[in-house]
């Protein structure tokens, strides 16, 4: 047989861009992409360096942050964006907020979206009773109100903002692993994954380097939107008292004290929630983009 | 006939019998191009194609995959698919009316009325969840002022003229409860319910066994006869054009090759690809030279490389209320066979017969009961290491190449894989050794870096072919391996896989319903039907003495690549073939094989 010429240069010549090592160059490259990254980067900066961009407190209820009457202020050139029902900075809870909200949008769902991977992987790989066991479970899970769940979790442990992180992870992967189940089991039965067992590849192998890249698309998916649905869940249980304890700012906790003065301090509602989208938002910018360039069959598309 | 209104109008005139060729076509297509948008800016998919079709005629458009015969066949139907690809320039007339500018309202008269389409799979054409009747009465009544009586009546006669039994019940049957042939006739009911003028036919019967073709293409034929439709026959298969064209359209790369009478291209091709094309078909008969590298192997290496007894492959079905099993798919029946090195065992039968569950328990893919041995080792009785092992020496390449290679991982990784995962070589080695292996089937090295899909299908088979040679295997195992492939890249991976064979001493168990391929590349045969082994033999015994019926009627309905032999009747099946589930405890007879001479194997018939 005759002896290969090189093939590292010949390859290097063919393909310009190596896919692992140019993922952050591509994904920088896109400029959607870029926008969330930007997004991101200053909800993380606005968080870390709160103390230092704005002169309030958090929980400071200022005297001159109401109106005679005793309503809040609307954006004006001292409170920038206003301030709340108890005359606080608008801005700097929110500020502070980002703190919470990142803690419950990033690792909190960050756990759920693991658990319910790992789960639905598993179940739709093995089926069988392991599969079986574990998907009657989620059922079930499914089945339980989640709130009422939180709730019990929540009222068992001494609320503080990493129980709620750990609450709200255990009542979220439910869907993910429903979703992740179902996409599981239609790859097993592909005609490459049977191929890889005929040539001796063992589970884990095929579970990670075969089906989990499949289903990375569905993943990034239910990661952003988890986001907002968790930032939400939060509120919901700051709203019941057993989520991050007030005086504590958390954007989905703003929303929730300043909802029912929609009408007459709408600015109140507005901000928090542009705040919760845009971080949605910029997560599903760059999950967009990140699927398109670990996808190799879109490679070259716009 | 001219002037007929355009539109709903329902026609009286057209059930009379159309009179037979006239010399006015009924179709004519002039300059038709059509591109397709894509990533590259537009590109044409059809090119300056001119074609007329007369009155009664059968018209075929043959060529290879990416030939454009399909998207002229949607354009014709004016069903393109939308936004992407639209007729550029030409025209295409019916009668005296210009298809291309009408509106789609129009249009949807003329579509099942006047231009009835079959496509390729019947399952997928039909609509699951509404029963036959409804779906051939709705066509009725859409297109003509019959009264729902009167529809179904129709719908009935549509079905005795396809020769559909019991047409009255079926009916109220759903198309999950017909066989694949079955559907296809239905489909052709609908299609002809109509009258139409014009019959577009995609690929009819491609999706169907050899003999269940025959039927179809002969009923087609007869019903064309009666009723004097012309048929736009859209196909691959150089034996299916010879067995039912007048005239032939030869395409390539979205241009006709070459236009003319069936007897003239099949004698006297002009064109250098109608040659190419018509060499590369395989065609029973022509199955020799393979002689010689049978008596090396047999003098070299005297144990088998796999010994398969007794094997039984059944899946449990669940019913009832407590999900207990009820009945039983019997897949497998005992099947027993052995492999010699250097051998090509063909193991033959239409679908269902059980003949890829075979491959797959030999794989180590599904659960089975019995013997099988690789290498002088029982599989049954080892560790899951030690299998680990002994399924090294068996390899498999399957149907679909692209199916079977993982899209995210690039080739060269896909082909490293094997022996990475039996620890074979360092990282350096890993990547020479595949690098030689590419260059070994006819790929270059340099396209390991690719991924699957920017290969074409024979290309990717060779990857598939690469990495099952990666370990060396002693025994290959070919799943349908090149009948998704056009016939002249077919033609290609059936040889490169003899050389192969030569150069490896591998052996072959080369699973296949296409009896010319099998006779191209075997030296035994066996055919299965049911889950059973009903012949076995050398090629030659199976080919030029098939001693039972089954086998017989296989080889016979072959549609042969030669108009000069056309058949006006095909080999009919008495009845449907038998389901192979079966209530608990209702197991199949098993069939006797006795020895007729030299080892050739015969069942019984029964």
């Amino acid at each position: 047989m005759t002896s290969p010429i090189a093939p590292d240069l010949a390859a290097t010549a063919r393909m310009p861009l190596k896919p692992r090592a140019g993922v952050w160059r591509r994904l920088v490259q896109r400029r959607l992409a870029l926008l969330g990254l930007v997004i991101v980067a200053v909800v993380v900066a606005g968080a870390i360096l709160a103390p230092w961009l704005t002169g309030y407190d958090p929980n400071e209820q200022m005297f001159d942050g109401l109106t005679i009457e005793g309503s809040p202020l609307p954006p004006n050139a001292k409170f920038w964006l206003g301030t709340d029902l108890l005359g606080r900075d608008l801005l700097t809870r929110i500020l502070y907020g980002a703190r919470t909200s990142l803690i419950i949008g990033i690792v909190a769902n960050g756990i759920a979206l693991f658990i319910g991977t790992l789960v639905g992987v598993t179940a739709g790989y093995f089926r069988g009773w392991v599969g079986s066991v574990l998907m009657r479970f989620t059922d079930l899970m499914m089945a339980f109100p989640a709130l009422l769940l939180a709730i019990c979790l929540a009222a068992v442990f001494q609320p503080s903002l990493w129980i709620v992180a750990m609450v709200i992870a255990l009542v979220n992967w439910v869907q993910t692993a429903r979703v992740i189940y179902t996409e599981t089991s239609s790859l097993a039965e592909r005609e490459f994954i049977d191929a890889e067992r005929t040539i001796g590849a063992s589970a884990p192998r095929i579970l990670f380097r075969h089906i989990l890249p499949h289903l990375l698309p569905t993943i990034i998916v239910w990661g952003t939107l988890g986001i907002s649905t968790t930032v939400l869940l939060e509120a919901t249980l700051s709203f019941l008292g057993i989520g991050v304890q007030p005086p504590t700012a958390s954007w989905g906790n703003i929303i929730f004290e300043n909802q029912t003065y929609f009408q007459a301090a709408p600015w109140l509602v507005f901000f928090p929630g542009a705040a919760i989208l845009a971080l949605a938002l910029a997560f599903n910018l760059i999950g967009d983009a990140l699927r398109d360039i670990l996808d190799p069959t879109q490679r070259g598309r716009a | 006939m001219a002037g007929r209104p355009e539109g709903g109008v329902p026609r009286q005139t057209s059930r009379k019998p159309a009179p037979a060729m006239t010399t006015n076509p009924i179709l004519t297509i002039t300059n038709l191009s059509v591109s397709v948008r894509g990533e590259e800016g537009s590109r044409e998919v059809v090119s300056n194609l001119s074609l007329a079709l007369a009155r009664g005629e059968t018209l075929c458009i043959a060529g290879e995959s990416g030939s454009g015969k399909s998207m002229t066949a949607l354009a014709i139907m004016q069903l393109l698919p939308q936004p992407a690809a639209r007729i550029s320039a030409g025209s295409i007339h019916l009668a005296d009316t210009d298809l291309t500018t009408l509106d789609e309202r129009r249009m949807r008269h003329i579509r099942g009325d006047r231009i009835a389409m079959i496509f390729q799979e019947p399952m997928t054409s039909l609509n699951p969840v509404l029963s036959i009747g409804r779906q051939l009465t709705e066509s009725i009544e859409a297109h003509t002022s019959l009264s729902p009586t009167q529809a179904r009546r129709r719908a009935i006669e549509a079905l005795i003229a396809v020769r559909i039994s019991e047409a009255e019940s079926r009916l109220r049957q759903f198309p999950h409860e017909l066989s694949g042939g079955m559907r296809q006739r239905v489909m052709i009911a609908m299609a002809l319910a109509l009258e139409p003028d014009v019959l577009i036919a995609d690929e009819p019967t491609t999706a169907l066994d050899v003999t269940v073709q025959g039927e179809v293409l002969e009923l087609l034929r007869d019903l064309q006869k009666k009723h004097g439709t012309s048929v736009i026959l859209i196909t691959h298969d150089m034996g299916v054009v010879a067995e039912m064209a007048d005239r032939v359209i030869i395409m390539r790369h979205g241009r006709m090759v070459e236009e003319g009478k069936t007897s003239d291209i099949f004698a006297r091709p002009r064109a250098d690809y109608t040659r190419e094309l018509l060499a590369a078909v395989p065609r029973i008969g022509s199955g020799v030279g393979r002689q010689a590298s049978k008596e090396i192997a047999e003098a070299a290496m005297p144990a088998n490389v796999a010994d398969v007894k007794d094997l039984h492959v059944r899946f449990d079905l669940h019913g009832g209320i407590f999900g207990q099993v009820t009945r039983r798919v019997h897949a497998v029946e005992g099947v027993s066979f052995s492999i010699a090195p250097n051998e090509t065992l063909a193991l033959v039968g239409e679908s269902g017969c059980g003949k890829s569950t075979t491959a797959k328990a030999l794989a180590g893919l599904v659960p089975y009961s019995g013997d099988i041995v690789v290498g002088g080792r029982n599989l049954s009785g080892l560790g899951r290491d030690e299998r680990k092992a002994v399924r090294r020496d068996v390899q498999m390449i399957f149907q679909d190449p692209f199916a079977s290679l993982d899209p995210r991982m690039r080739v060269g990784d896909l082909v490293a894989e094997p022996l990475l995962i039996h620890g074979i070589a360092s990282k350096q080695e890993r990547r020479e050794r595949v690098a030689a292996l590419f260059d070994r089937v006819g790929l270059s090295s340099d396209q390991m870096e690719l991924y699957p899909h920017e290969f074409s299908g024979g290309q990717r088979q060779r990857v598939c072919i690469a990495r099952a040679l990666a370990l060396r295997p002693k025994l290959i195992i070919a799943d349908e391996s090149v009948s998704a492939l056009d016939v002249s890249v077919q033609a290609r991976v059936l040889d490169l896989l003899k050389e192969l064979q030569r150069e490896f001493g591998v052996a072959y168990l080369f699973i296949s319903h296409d009896m010319a391929v099998v006779e191209n590349i075997s030296d035994r045969v066996a055919v299965m039907y049911l889950g059973q082994i009903v012949e076995m033999g050398t090629r030659d015994q199976v080919f030029s003495n098939p001693r039972h019926p089954y086998t017989r009627r296989l080889i016979e309905a072959v549609p042969v690549p030669d108009p000069t032999r056309r058949r006006s009747r095909f080999a009919r099946l008495d009845q449907e073939i038998p389901s192979a589930t079966r209530r608990i405890g209702e197991a199949p007879l098993k069939l006797a094989l006795s020895d007729v001479g030299d080892g050739h194997l015969v069942a019984a018939e029964g």
